[in-house]
């Protein structure tokens, strides 16, 4: 699908999640709507428990929402099943997690090549290892994410979310884990890459430094958005 | 495709390395391990008892004929790669001197008998050799009988017909000797090529002509299916199967006792195989929700894992069988001095048998939990509270248990077998959840009143409440099974053996005459020997079923044409014996002596097709009599005593000739007692059969073998089985136990709590599954072996013991871990 660069790449709208719980309906997100243009990088920022986490799932398809759509790269994507869902996310859609969600059973090499070869890419050795290589992990391809550091496994997820090229990256805290000698260190690699390949990015974190580097804040407070 | 192999090639290649599939794959292999050395063992020992049970007909299919064999039927055995020997019988007076006595009269060609062995003597009650040779021409072989009858010694001449021979040695034993025990009259075995110098072939001679066969089961199979339409009334064809009854009854028994045993390991590796696959399906919850994240679809979740577990399956399948095949070679070099017999090599068949077992108990019970993997959200990424594994799946039981209940009726091809361990089975399941789910709601009264420790354990049980009934499930399952295979081997069978207790008659009597029988116990009471129940026999052509004429052609199946055309012979009863047992009608009562009523053997009577009510028309003797069926019997033929297949009141047949059966047991330490007897009543018949019964005694010690063989595989699955409980719940342990140990527990706190919980586990499991192998036990007695059973106080105390101690240990030493590895190496790792 032709989509015009100008055209916002993802929208919210209106877009709330309920669950049930013991002590009856909880809202945890309340009629969100933003737009987010190509290539920004959007932070959304946020006490524990304010729903960040809630709307990147939401964003990103891994969820669905109770009410309200979300529009990812001109499709709606309430109008896909999850494994059409899978599907556009493996073709446009990237991800860097706060626990680096690494597999256990494949090497650095094999769990960046793992969504190209999800997206049936070419050659997905090739491109994994240029990849590695950019992350500064050209020696360490054949290592098991328990052999690897924090730092490292981090750098491996984010070699693993631009492996495919995508046009949107969503990470999840992603230095909620490490160091802040190191965090800074994932960040910059972080949006130089960004920068390089154009990628929009939106980043879920509780840390308004880090969000600063941002192009806009979106602030939630209580499953409400607070300020954009 | 290629993509998902790959990837899965690389996951199973990277968790074998990280031991993640080791606990699965064992069981796997322990599966196929014992099914298929079951499989190849029972199969070798199935041949071998079929060699033996061959021996009894001397060949593996015999055609007895009234006429001549037709030199087509010889050529084309023959040619089809088969063994051939002819024997022709027939009744002869035999001439020593003057002395006339009837013998029968066996001609015998080369060969002769294709399967067993003759064993003949240099004098009578000498000591016997087997012998590979047949009489030579112008030699006799004669049994001990007819040489004491005729009052000779070896060496002498004697005539048959108008041929002149010499009696060279003395049979004392001929394999297929039994197959029409009463119409014997004493053996005397001739080389086939002196037959027409006797002059005795002639035509209307009463002569029965046999062709013996004997090769490979396929041309056996393919040289009777040729015959058969060629065969006219005059003839029938007999294979192993339709032997004597008894040895029916034991091959048949043999095969169920080896079948259960089988199912047993099977039942075990399949719970140990369910248990690891879901640990396995729970350790891979993340790994699926990051592959739906970047975008797999469910069909490549599916294949991914799909493709894992058939890979797991091939290669686990392959082991296994290997590890069955040099087991149960083993165990055959081990055995070789007890059998009688070499094993015959296993057919291919059990290879194939145990890589279908490993795929379905693989699938039928990895798959379901496994499958699970393609529903689970990709949310989990962010949230791991989503898409944990259910813990009651219904789809997990029902795959598992029309897996199991396919794999045993697969491996007994017995329905009756398969539904009553099956159902035993899962009452037992049923029974142990709900006990397990019972202990977990009343277990927080016992917390009060037990120290820190056992407070620890018990609540553990309670907390982790459906995992604590998976592991009941799993453990008293595991128990039920040692405690059920141990009632079979130990009391099912030892009540089999002791079924033919060691005064079991040795002896046949027959031809013994109405005037004889005063006589006949006063010399068993002269030489203190109990004298023996003597049985009336009337020999009787069963003419037709309620007016309706019986001939050959009545029948289709071999084996009922023949019993029905047979002579029969009635005997009359005004009680049954002990060794039967009324199932249908009522016994006649002394008012109804004298009735034209009949008691027909049950099988016989399902067989001809024979109801209650009846009516049975006979020729006895050339007279019409008709009787009305009043009871049908089941028979306890491996017994060994006299019986009948039709019975009459007394009073009934009293004006027919009958001459009299009985069978007693001759003392060893009275050799002299036979001879003595024969000496004095020469018309009698005596038959031995120790022989026989020593076949018998010998296939039940080789099936005793073979269970107990079969025992150290469910063994080694029931081990397991009590591992992969253990195992699945390692993680949350090692997690809480950290916790703990973080929070200042004391390494010793720690074990003790994981003993107690493991300990009252065991005793649980351990008494349900007393409760459970008890009734199983007495269900397998009553209606699969038809014995009396004995409740075994000892089953209930080595559950309970057994259960705590094996359990507490095991699962004590399974868990360790939880005491010895650093707590923050455990927490980082969470």
């Amino acid at each position: 699908m032709a989509v015009p660069s100008t055209s916002p790449i993802v929208q919210a709208h209106a877009l709330g999640k309920q669950v049930i719980s013991p002590e009856g309906d909880l809202v945890i997100l309340d009629n969100v709507s933003f737009d987010v243009a190509p290539g920004e990088a959007i932070a959304v920022v946020g006490a524990s428990g304010s729903g960040k986490s809630t709307l990147l799932g939401l964003l990103a398809g891994l969820d669905t929402p109770t009410h309200g759509s979300v529009t990812l790269d001109g499709q709606v994507l309430g109008e896909l099943d999850e494994d059409g869902r899978a599907a556009l996310r493996s073709q446009r859609v990237g991800f860097v997690f706060q626990s680096f969600q690494l597999l256990p059973s494949l090497t650095a090499l094999e769990n960046t090549m793992l969504p190209l070869e999800l997206a049936e890419s070419g050659d997905a050795r090739v491109m994994a290892t240029e990849v590695l290589d950019r992350v500064g992990l050209k020696d360490r391809i054949h290592h098991y994410p328990n052999q690897l550091s924090g730092g490292e496994q981090q750098r491996v997820a984010i070699a693993r979310a631009f492996a495919a090229n995508p046009k949107i990256l969503f990470a999840d805290e992603p230095t909620g884990n490490l160091d802040q000698k190191t965090g800074d260190r994932i960040i910059e690699l972080l949006f130089s890459m960004n920068r390089e390949r154009g990628t929009t990015l939106i980043l879920v974190t509780h840390d308004l430094a880090l969000a600063k580097h941002c192009d806009k804040i979106l602030e939630l407070e209580a499953g409400r958005l607070a300020k954009s | 495709m290629m993509r998902i192999l790959r990837l899965s090639f690389r996951f199973v290649r990277r968790e074998w390395h990280s031991g993640e599939l080791t606990t699965a794959a064992l069981a796997l292999v322990v599966a196929v391990a014992s099914v298929s050395a079951v499989g190849f063992f029972t199969d070798r020992v199935r041949g071998a008892m079929s060699q033996q049970a061959s021996e009894l007909l001397a060949a593996d299919m015999l055609v007895v004929s009234s006429s001549p064999i037709p030199s087509e039927w010889t050529n084309r055995a023959r040619a089809s790669g088969l063994d051939t020997a002819l024997a022709t019988q027939f009744p002869s007076v035999v001439l020593a001197g003057n002395k006339p006595l009837l013998a029968e009269i066996k001609a015998v060609s080369p060969a002769y008998p294709l399967r067993g062995t003759v064993r003949v003597a240099q004098k009578p009650y000498a000591p016997d050799a087997p012998t590979d040779a047949i009489p030579a021409t112008g030699e006799a072989w004669l049994d001990a009988r007819l040489m004491s009858q005729l009052g000779i010694e070896p060496g002498t001449a004697i005539s048959v017909g108008a041929k002149k021979l010499r009696a060279t040695k003395v049979i004392s034993y001929e394999p297929d000797r039994g197959g029409d025990m009463f119409s014997i009259a004493p053996r005397l075995m001739m080389n086939a090529e002196d037959l027409s110098a006797t002059r005795l072939i002639q035509v209307g001679s009463r002569i029965s002509y046999r062709l013996l066969v004997a090769g490979g089961t396929d041309q056996v199979t393919s040289f009777r299916t040729w015959l058969k339409p060629k065969l006219p009334t005059s003839a029938q064809m007999q294979g192993v199967r339709d032997s004597r009854p008894e040895m029916k009854v034991a091959l048949d028994r043999a095969e169920q006792f080896l079948s259960l045993a089988a199912l047993v390991s099977v039942v075990l590796a399949g719970v140990a195989i369910a248990i690891s696959g879901r640990r396995y399906a729970m350790r891979h919850l993340d790994t699926s929700a990051i592959l739906r994240c970047f975008g797999a679809s469910q069909r490549t979740i599916v294949g991914l894992y799909a493709a894992q577990l058939v890979l797991l399956a091939i290669v686990g399948s392959l082991i296994g069988i290997l590890l069955g095949f040099l087991a149960q070679w083993g165990l055959a070099s081990i055995l070789v001095g007890l059998f009688a017999d070499q094993l015959p090599p296993p057919s291919a068949e059990p290879v194939l048998t145990g890589l279908a077992t490993g795929l379905i108990v693989l699938l039928g019970f990895a798959l379901p939990p496994i499958l699970h993997l393609k529903d689970v959200p990709p949310a989990r990424v962010l949230r791991r509270d989503v898409g944990n594994l259910p813990a009651t799946s219904t789809s997990v039981y029902v795959t598992a248990v029309v897996a199991m209940f396919g794999l045993m009726l697969w491996q007994t091809k017995d329905p009756t077998l398969t539904l009553y361990v099956s159902g035993g089975s899962l009452a037992t399941l049923l029974s142990l959840g709900l006990v397990a789910w019972l202990l977990t709601l009343g277990v927080g009264r016992l917390r009060t009143r037990v120290g820190v420790a056992w407070r620890f354990g018990i609540a553990n049980i309670s907390r982790r409440a459906r995992s604590s009934i998976v592991q009941l499930i799993a453990f008293g399952l595991g128990i039920m099974v040692m405690l059920l295979l141990a009632i079979v081997r130990n009391d099912l069978i030892n009540q089999w053996q002791d079924s033919l207790p060691v005064d079991a008659p040795n002896y046949f009597l027959i031809n013994v005459q109405g005037n004889q029988v005063n006589d006949l116990k006063k010399f068993f009471e002269a030489n203190s020997v109990s004298p023996p129940t003597l049985y009336p026999m009337t020999r009787a052509r069963l003419t037709g079923i309620n007016n309706k004429p019986v001939d050959s052609e009545s029948y289709d199946d071999e084996r009922t044409r023949r019993l029905a055309t047979r002579e029969q012979n009635l005997s009359s009863a005004a009680l049954p014996q002990t060794d039967n047992r009324l199932v249908a009608g009522r016994w006649w009562s002394a008012n109804e002596h004298g009735q034209p009523l009949m008691s027909l053997e049950e099988d016989l009577a399902n067989r001809l097709g024979i109801k209650l009510g009846d009516t049975l028309q006979f020729s006895v003797v050339g007279e019409p009599v008709s009787f009305t069926v009043s009871s049908l019997r089941s028979v306890d033929w491996d017994s060994f005593q006299v019986n009948f297949f039709m019975l009459v009141p007394p009073g009934v047949l009293d004006d027919f000739p009958a001459n009299y059966i009985t069978s007693f047991h001759l003392p060893s330490g009275k050799p002299e007692l036979l001879g003595n007897m024969i000496q004095r009543f020469p018309n009698l018949t005596a038959l031995d059969i120790t022989a026989l019964m020593g076949k018998v005694r010998n296939i039940m010690d080789r099936v005793t073998l073979a269970v107990e063989f079969v025992f150290l595989f469910t063994l080694i699955a029931g081990l397991l089985v009590l591992w992969a409980a253990i195992q699945s719940t390692q993680d949350e342990r090692l997690y809480e136990g950290a916790i703990l140990r973080t929070l200042g527990a004391s390494r010793r706190q720690l074990l003790l709590g994981v003993a107690a919980e493991f300990v009252t586990l065991g005793l649980l499991a351990g008494l349900l599954a007393a409760l459970s192998a008890s009734l199983i036990g007495y269900v397998l007695a009553e209606q699969i072996f038809h014995l009396p059973y004995k409740f075994n106080a000892v089953i209930w105390l080595v559950g309970l013991v057994g259960g705590a101690l094996g359990v507490g240990i095991t699962g004590t030493l399974g868990a360790r871990s939880v005491i010895t590895r650093p707590p923050l190496y455990t927490l980082r790792r969470a």
